[in-house]
Formats: structure tokens, sequence, C-alpha cells
């Protein structure tokens, strides 16, 4: 066996905590900050290099590590393919710029909130690369803990309640996802997923574990109705918390889908795709309808963010070729455009305290760059071509229509609402005269914010027009998918 | 060369943006300049594509690959795009230079010309796209720049609204423009134009179930398209969004929303000639679309006061001509009045901001009057604009109209007849129309209270020129091009990107027939300096018998309103229903926080159970053990 590479993936963040536990800042937080920023950059550039190291060529899974952890029974093992790759990738591309976030908003405990910053991107990192059932359940779960507390203890005025929501809904879903997981190892005698794969879990357990994961994920996507948590702790979290919650909490569930729920129960997953398209739909028309109402800036992307994954859960279970490369794509450019709008909601609301669309208007005349870049924000999220918004939404559709006229022409109809709720945000808080005197005095962004989203900006527009980079990644893994759902299926 | 055309305007608006800061003219230099040296190019290419028959694809580079769904960003180049070309590069460049002077004042000039640069680029990415997908891009991006431009005053909440208002009905007619083309991927199996216009033949009886309905595959498409291009071109039910986008700074009226980005429609369903002619169900429904916007828009110019909101009517009428001209099979000539159009309606706009910039940004014709010698240049051009548009014989629109009303003619079939009428009706309601605004703005007294007439002053020289170069289009641009558009030589300058099923054959046209409308042209000329210049109270007696009629005219038949109520309105109540209801009232009432209040009253309950006392306890004891007991002995 070569060299750990992805274990030493995971546990880096948590060894840079560790350094800032040590770290001895009393009157600032400097030496924190770089330790941190030092060590989610490494982690960032290995991911890299891991991504640059893999064969596309293949489906199989590569930089496998396997490790008994509890004899016969739980196995640590790890390995990615085409598709977890890119997921890793932005994983350890956000981390870094959270962090850089923190230095103008997090003001208490800094320290305390770079270690919970990094503990979660070892848990994320490691949900993207397990192949055990077991692992990935700790990691998936454990990950709930670090943002708990990020919402709980930096998070605004109503943070008890939001917290409480976030964790209420989410463990009620994946207590029926570990009592699934203990059924498979009753079942096949075995949690390492690519046994299971193998082994082909029969017909009439199928429906009821993929109901059981759906629960997980549906909480986790978050699909409708079960996403009412998402706005609410939104708008208590702190930027950084908002940011990786959008950018890669969202997108644990829609990996989970692709990588369990499919592959694991393929004719359970045929079954119930009518369900997953009503729910999808529901998601995308309500939500969009109900984000246009909306008055709070954080809960409207927050609540625009359920919609775009409608649209991910719509083009997975389309199980067509452009659905589901539609909707990774859809996941990995809804991480940067989520992001980038969060720290833009960020950047105002560390100057002026209110995520309120009312106290906002008229930003362009005093704040020119932030306005850019908020517009083209807006733009990539309303799916303008151009933008990597637009590609992944496009294919999703693509995709659906082949399977669903209805579905398609609604989820398509949902575009016209998107680009309804962002284009009056943007009129409400970037156009405009300023009603409000505190905006005259406001600064525009400053190095390190401007750092971070022109790069976001330079990234969503570059993969709009040029995506073969990620599409030539995870196209061969998303062939076998859909060719060993087909051979399920028709071996049945 | 080609791409040198297609990004230098990228390039311009770009650098000019991240430049205008250097210098104040920086910005402006450099996008005209670019887009000068582009349409120079253009001209080029389509007069080597004209003689030496020379076109071609250019490859960019590879867009997206997933599964058969393949597209590739590139520069198509064949008869259709190079006129395209012409029209989009010519009409900007003439803008670009006419907004350094008319912008002169605004503090934001290298923002604006950056965007109409910008706005350029997206409109040849659309006409030199070879793919349906990158057809898609040019086609949003364009909605997008004119969105921005709209906006550009972005303190007038009107513009804002405007701006916003045709992006989303922009974005109704690309929900169309997308299911046609998911349709065509789904069935044809590619999004690549050649290849899916092979293919079409194939298709052309299968019938397909929709919804319940068996219908006819490529109408559907069709129809789908044809909503796209409803969206794009501002035609009935779709059009809302053109008047109000008279909000934006004149120069963006006439190179955007008169002379390119609303032609795209029609360039659409030119460019799918191949497609629709296989559906005479989806041809017939644009003639009719055609005609009544047609129709519809000139009633509604009759009566407008605002000069800029009269020639946008204007331009929507003109557009529903080059649909009805489509519809019938005329996909040559509806590009001919394309063309022509292109010239006049943007030398209208240009001529209408230079009166507007006479009067220091008055917008209503009844508050103008009397100073044609006041701008005699101005005068001019705007009376050669209005000849051309009202089609006065051997002008340029005189070639392009009459040859839709005759084809129309010549189609020899029943809807042929209709939109025949119609083109005539419509014809001469444009000519009043235009000389109202012409007579209103120029003759008859001085009108204006705010300004004294000696303060109205000429546009400088840089606004001139482009204007005087329109003119040269206007004038000319019908006769020259006649043969090669429409004429003897059209099949050989057209070849294969416009595809005739059943051509038209050149019958014989009575002549009564062919003299009609330069007739009534010529006719309305006097009738409307009668009625607008000698003896007004006419018309005033008339419109207050009529009131009725004149304010159904001038509320635009009331469909602002109506959209308003049914749609706008109900959206935002369902949304706020959903919100408050249904996510406060429903989910987390019954969800989480029903859950927890569920848990906190029985805790409440049991904890009162443990109230300390031992009796309460002793008591507890004695009833558990009588009742165990109970149990014991009944068993």
């Amino acid at each position: 066996m070569s060299f750990p590479i992805l274990s030493t993936l995971i546990f880096l963040p948590l060894i840079s905590s560790i350094f800032i536990l040590l770290s001895k800042d009393k009157t600032n937080n400097n030496s924190s900050i770089y330790i941190s920023l030092f060590g989610s950059f490494a982690t960032f550039l290995l991911s890299l290099f891991l991504w640059y190291s893999l064969d596309v060529n293949t489906s199989e899974f590569q930089f496998v590590e396997e490790k008994s952890w509890i004899n016969d029974f739980i196995k640590f093992k790890l390995g990615v393919d085409g598709i977890s790759i890119l997921f890793l990738v932005l994983t350890t591309f956000i981390t870094p710029i959270c962090i850089i976030s923190c230095i103008n908003s997090i003001r208490v405990r800094v320290k305390e909130f770079l270690i919970a910053i990094l503990i979660l991107e070892t848990f994320m990192i490691g949900v993207f690369c397990s192949l055990d059932l077991v692992i990935f359940y700790l990691f998936f779960e454990a990950g709930l803990i670090p943002m708990f507390l990020i919402i709980g203890v930096w998070g605004g005025p109503k943070r008890v309640y939001s917290a409480f929501k976030f964790f209420l809904f989410t463990l009620l879903g994946s207590v029926l996802m570990l009592v699934a997981i203990i059924a498979i190892y009753w079942i096949t005698g075995t949690t390492d997923i690519t046994q299971i794969y193998e082994i082909k879990i029969p017909k009439e357990y199928q429906n009821i574990l993929w109901l059981a994961f759906l629960s997980s994920f549906a909480v986790k996507m978050p699909m409708w109705p079960v996403h009412t948590w998402l706005p609410d702790a939104h708008v208590e979290a702190p930027t950084a918390g908002s940011v990786i919650l959008a950018a890669i909490l969202l997108k644990m569930a829609g990996y989970g889908f692709l990588r369990f729920s499919i592959p694991m129960f393929p004719i359970a997953s045929e079954y119930f795709t009518p369900l997953i398209y009503t729910l999808s739909i529901i998601a995308i028309i309500y939500t969009s309808l109900v984000a246009l109402m909306q008055d709070d800036m954080k809960k409207l992307i927050a609540y625009s963010s359920v919609a775009h994954m409608g649209y991910v859960t719509l083009g997975i279970f389309t199980l067509t070729k452009q659905g589901i490369e539609g909707s990774i794509y859809q996941m990995i450019s809804h991480g940067l455009i989520s992001a980038a709008l969060f720290l833009c909601v960020g950047v105002v609301y560390d100057r002026l305290h209110s995520r309120m669309i009312s106290t906002y208007g008229g930003l362009v005349n005093y704040i020119p760059k932030y306005s850019l870049l908020f517009l083209i924000f807006a733009l990539a999220a309303l799916g303008l071509p151009g933008t990597s918004g637009f590609l992944g939404e496009f294919l999703v559709l693509t995709g659906t229509f082949q399977k669903s006229y209805l579905a398609a022409m609604l989820a398509t109809f949902g575009v016209v609402l998107g680009a309804a709720y962002m284009l009056w945000l943007t009129k409400r808080v970037i156009f405009g005269v300023a009603n409000n005197s505190e905006i005259k005095n406001l600064k525009d962004v400053n190095k390190s914010e401007i750092g971070m989203l022109a790069t976001l900006a330079f990234l969503i527009i570059f993969f709009g027009f040029y995506p073969l980079p990620l599409m030539e990644t995870f196209n061969v893994s998303v062939n076998s998918l859909i060719y060993n759902y087909e051979t399920a299926l028709t071996s049945n | 060369m080609e791409y040198a055309i297609l990004f230098l305007p990228l390039l311009g608006s770009i650098i000019g943006y991240i430049g205008r800061s250097l210098t104040s003219y920086f910005a402006e230099i450099s996008t005209s300049l670019f887009v000068c040296i582009s349409a120079i190019l253009s001209i080029l290419v389509f007069l080597n594509g004209y003689q030496n028959n020379i076109y071609g694809n250019y490859l960019i580079f590879e867009w997206i690959s997933s599964g058969g769904f393949t597209a590739n960003w590139s520069i198509n180049v064949d008869p259709l795009s190079s006129v395209m070309l012409v029209v989009v590069t010519f009409v900007s460049a003439l803008v670009h230079i006419y907004s350094i002077g008319y912008m002169s004042h605004d503090p934001h000039k290298p923002r604006f010309m950056s965007y109409l640069s910008l706005f350029t680029f997206s409109m040849l990415a659309l006409v030199v796209s070879d793919n349906f997908l990158q057809l898609f891009f040019g086609w949003e991006g364009v909605g997008l720049c004119s969105y921005l431009l709209i906006g550009f005053w972005y303190k007038k909440e009107t513009a804002n609204n405007a701006a916003i208002k045709a992006f989303i009905v922009n974005r109704i007619g690309d929900f169309g423009l997308a299911i046609g083309i998911f349709l065509i991927f789904f069935f044809f199996g590619t999004i690549n134009f050649d290849e899916a216009f092979q293919v079409t033949s194939q298709f052309a009886n299968k019938k397909i179930v929709f919804f319940g309905f068996e219908v006819n595959l490529i109408t559907l498409i069709c129809i789908f398209l044809f909503i796209g291009a409803m969206g794009k071109s501002a035609q009935f039910l779709l059009h809302t969004w053109l008047p109000d986008a008279m909000e934006g700074p004149t120069p963006v009226s006439a190179l955007i929303h008169a002379a390119t980005m609303v032609t795209a429609g029609v360039f659409l369903v030119v460019r799918c000639s191949p497609i629709f002619e296989y559906s005479q169900v989806a041809l017939n429904l644009v003639t009719v679309v055609g005609m009544i916007t047609a129709i519809f828009a000139a009633s509604v110019a009759l009566v407008q006061n605002d000069i800029k909101k009269i020639v946008a009517y204007s331009t929507c009428s003109q557009l529903g001509y080059m649909f009805f001209a489509a519809g019938i099979g005329a996909y040559h000539v509806a590009m001919f009045h394309l063309f022509t159009h292109a010239f006049f309606k943007a030398l209208l706009f240009l001529g209408a901001g230079s009166i507007i910039h006479a009067f220091q940004n008055e917008q209503d014709i009844r508050n103008m009057g009397g100073v044609r010698k006041k701008l005699p240049f101005t005068y001019i051009f705007m009376l050669l604009g209005t000849l051309a548009l009202t089609g006065f014989p051997f002008l340029s629109g005189f070639y392009s109209k009459d040859a839709i009303i005759e084809f129309a003619y010549l189609k020899n079939s029943s809807l042929g007849n209709y939109a025949a009428t119609i083109g005539i009706l419509t014809a001469f309601l444009t000519s009043i129309y235009s000389w109202r605004l012409f007579f209103k703005a120029f003759h008859g007294d001085y009108n204006n209270k705010k300004i004294p007439i000696h303060e109205t002053h000429e546009s400088p020289f840089i606004m001139l020129i482009p204007l005087m170069l329109l003119s040269i289009g206007a004038i000319f641009s019908g006769y020259l091009l006649k043969g090669t558009f429409i004429g003897d030589y059209s099949n050989i300058f057209w070849q294969s990107s416009i595809f005739f099923l059943n051509e038209i054959k050149h019958d014989f046209i009575p002549m009564w027939f062919l003299l009609t409308t330069p007739v009534l042209v010529l006719i309305s000329i006097p009738v409307s300096y009668y009625l607008y210049v000698l003896n007004p109270n006419v018309l005033e007696n008339f419109k207050n018998t009529n009131m009725p009629l004149y304010n159904f005219l001038l509320n635009k038949w009331y469909i602002d309103e109506f959209y308003e109520k049914v749609f706008v309105n109900p959206t935002k109540k369902v949304g706020s229903l959903f919100w408050k209801k249904g996510d406060i009232g429903i989910i987390d009432k019954f969800g989480p926080d029903g859950i927890s209040k569920l848990i906190k009253t029985i805790s409440n309950k049991t904890g009162r159970l443990q109230t300390g006392f031992i009796y309460d306890y002793a008591f507890v004891m004695l009833l558990g053990l009588s009742i165990l007991l109970t149990y014991l002995i009944l068993k």
C-alpha cells in the first residue's frame, strides 16, 4: 500500500486544529489564524494534487486505503472516484475562504471558532471519501456537532432555537439511516459499500431501506417539506457557518443519493422516482414563491438554495446522463454561488449589522465594487448562460425532459421565478436611492473580501464558459453509475 | 477576421470598463474604435461571401459534452449570419459614436459604453452560433445587457422596474425556447443546427402524446421556439416590456429595442426555417400573431404622447410585419424588412434622441412643435426616417414592406389574403402615427412652457454623423439590395441558409393591388397635416365623442393592468401564503415546534407528579399495589 494520501487529507485539518489549541494567543489571534490558513491551504493543495493524479478514465475507486478498525466488522476504508473528488476539492477550497471571512466577522472566541471550522472540514472530507457505511455515518453525523456549535455559540439572537431546530430535524432523519445500516449489515454481512454493490440487496428489502436513507438525505438536502430548518439555521449562523452549510453540507445528501441510494437500491430508486419528482417540483415552485416574499436577505438566499437543490434531486433521479451530470454540476456550481452570496451578505452585515433588505438600497452609489460582484453572483444564481449556474440547470432540465414533460415544464417555469426573486433582491439592495444615512458612510470591500469574492466570481464565470475540466472528471464514473443501474433493472 | 469581429466588442467592453479611471475619454474611444473595426470587418466578410461565396464555420473551443448533448463555441458564417453581422455591427458602431455625444453629461458614460459593447458581443454570439445552446447563451446575454441598459439610470424607480419587467417577460419567452431545445434534443438527438435540420424531414409526420393530446412533433417544437421568439421580439401578449424599456437612454432604444435584439426572434424563425417549413400549423400561428401585433401596436401608437413610446410601438408593429412575412413562408422578405428596418428605425430613434436632447429631456410630443428651423439637420433626418418607415415610394421601407404585402397576396390562401389586408391597413395607420409624431414635434406652434425656444439647440456634430449615415442606409438600402435579398438573385444569395419547402411563385400581381399601399401612404401625408397641424379641433371632437375607444388605446388595451391583476399580484399572494401558512403555519407548527411543545407538555405533566411529599408517593404505591392484587385475584 502506498502513501495514505486520503487519511492525510482527512486528518490534516484536525492536526492543525491541535496546533491552534497549543498556540499561545493572548492579545490577538494572529497565530491561530495563520495556522488555520496554512493548514487549510495545505489541505487544498493536497486535494488539487489528488485531483490531478486521479485517473478519470476509470470508474474504479482510487487511492483506496483499508484498515481493520473493529475486527471483522467495521473497516476504515477510504477511496475516491471521479464524482467524489470534486466534492472533496470543493470542501477544501471553501474552507480557507471561510477562515478568511472570519477575520472580519468573528470577534469573540476566534480560536475556538477556527478549531470548530477545521474539525468540521475533517468530517466533511471524511464523508466524501468513506467507502464503508459505518465510517460514512460517523462522519456524516459528527459534522452536526461542530455545525451545531457554530450556530449555537457564534450565531444571532435566535441562535438557540435555530440550532435546536437544525439538530432535531437532522437527527430524526439520521436515526432511521442508522437502523438501515444495521439492517444492511444483517442482510449482507458487510458494511463495505464496494462489496454491497457486488452482493446486491434483495428486492424485498430495498424499498424500506431506501426510504430510511431518504429520511436522512431529504433533511440534509433539504427537500420539501423538511426544509424549514435551513432558513432559520442560515439566518442565525455566522457568515462562515452559512457558507459551509450552503456550499458543502447541503451537497452531502446529493452525494449520498449518488453513492448509496442509487447503486445499492436501484429497484427502489426506480420505484420511488415519481415521489422524488413530486417533492422536487414542489420544492422548486413553492420555495421560489416563498423566496419572492422574503424581507431578510439570508432567508431569501436560503430559500433559493432549497429551490436549487430541487433541481439537483430532480436531475439525479432522472437517471439520465444529462440529468445526473447536470445535478453534479449544479451542486458544485451552487457551492460556489451560494458561498459567494452568503459572503456578500456577510460583508454588509459586518458593517451595518442588519440582514433586512429594507435597510439597504442604492448601494451601487457608494460601494460600486461590491455591487458589481453582488450582481454577478445574483445573475449566476438565476442561471444566466455564461455562468456555471446555467449549465447545471439546463442539463438537469434536458435530462428531466426525457423522462417527464410535466416535471420538466414545471421545473423550467421555476427558472422564471428564480429570475424574479433574484432580480427583485438586487433591485432593492443594490439599485435605487439610499434611504439610510449609514449607507453613505459604508466602506467598499477590503482586500481580503475582494480576494475571496473575485476568486469565486472568476471560477463561476470560468466554469460557465469552460466546464470540460469538471465534466471530464466525472464523465466515466457517471457512465458506470447509469450502466450499473440499468443492468440491475434489467436483471431484475 | 471572423474571430476579431466577435471578440473585439468584448475586448472593448472589458478594457473600457477596467480603464475607465485612466482618462475620461478612454472608455468611449476604445469601445467605439473596436466596434467600428468590427463593423468594417463584418462588411468585408459579407462582401467576401456575397462575391466570392466564402463562408465557413470557425471553431473557438468545445463548450459542453454530456452524452449526446454537445455544443461548441463557434463562429458560423453563412449568408444569413453575415447579413446579421452587418446589421448588428454597423448600427452598433453608429450608436457608439452617437452615445459619445448623447451621454456626454453623464458621469457613468464609461459604464454605458462598456455595456453597449458587451451587448454587441452577445448579439454577435447569438447570430453566429451553429447550435441551439450558444444561441441560447446569446439570447439570454442580450437579455442581460438589455436589463442592465434599461436600468442604467438606476436611481429611477421606474427604470429599475422596467428593467426587471423586461428580463422576466423575456424569461417567459426563454422558457418556451428552452422547451423547444429540449424537444429537439430529445427527438433529434442533437442541438447542432445542421444536424438537426438534416433529420427534420424524417419526423415530418411524427405524432407524440403531449399532456394527453396527440400532436405533431414539428408543430410542437415550432410553437415552443416561437414562444421564445415572441418574448424577445415583443409580440402580442409578450410585448409589454418593450414600451416600458424606453426608460433606458435613447441610444439603447435605437440599438437594442429597434435594430438588433428585438429582431432576434425573427432571426430565430428564419434560422429554423428548415423546421418551420414542415409545420403549416405553426406557420399559420406565426402569421396570425404577427398580424395581430402589427395592427395592435399601430393602433396604440396612434394615441401615445411619449415620443419614444410611439417609436417603440412602431417597432413592435414592424416586427409583426416581419413575423407574418416569415409565417407565409417569405423568410427572405422578413430578413429584408429586418435589414431595412434596422436603418430607418435606428435613425428614427436617434433622431428622437436628438429632439429630446434639444428639449432638455422632454419626451412628450404635446410639449414640442415649431422647431424645424431650430433643428434643421434633425428635421431632415427625421423626415427621411419617417418617409422610409411609412413606405414612401423608392425609399427602403417601400421595397421591403410592400414586398411583404405582395408576398402575402401571392400566397394565394385565405390567411395570406387576410394578412395582405391587415398589412395594408397597418401601413396606413403607420403612416398616420408617424406623421403625427413628425408634425407635432416640428410643425405647428411652439408648445413648451418650461424652456424658451431660443434655448433649444441642434445636436453636436458627433450625434449628427451617425444620423447621416443611417439616413443614407434608409434611403438606398432597399433599392440597392432588393435584387439580392428578395429578387432574382435571392436563391443564389441565401443558398441553403433559408429553406423553402414550397416556394412562393412570382405570379402576376394586379396593378390596383400594387398601387394601393403607396397611394394610401401618399394620401396620409396631407390628411395628417390637416388633422394635426391645420385643424386639430376635428380630432379633438372625435376624441371627446369616442372617449372609451381613446382610453382603450391610450391604456394599451389594458393588457398591463390585466397582467398585474391576474399574474403579478396572485403570485405574490401565493408566495406569502406558502410562507406564512405553509412553512410557519403547518410544517413548523406540527413539525419541530409541535414536537418540542408536545415534549414540553408531557414533561410538565410528569414533572408535576414529583411533588416531594411522602404521602403522595405512599398513596401511589398503595394504588399500584391494589391494582396488582386485583389483577392477580381476577386471573
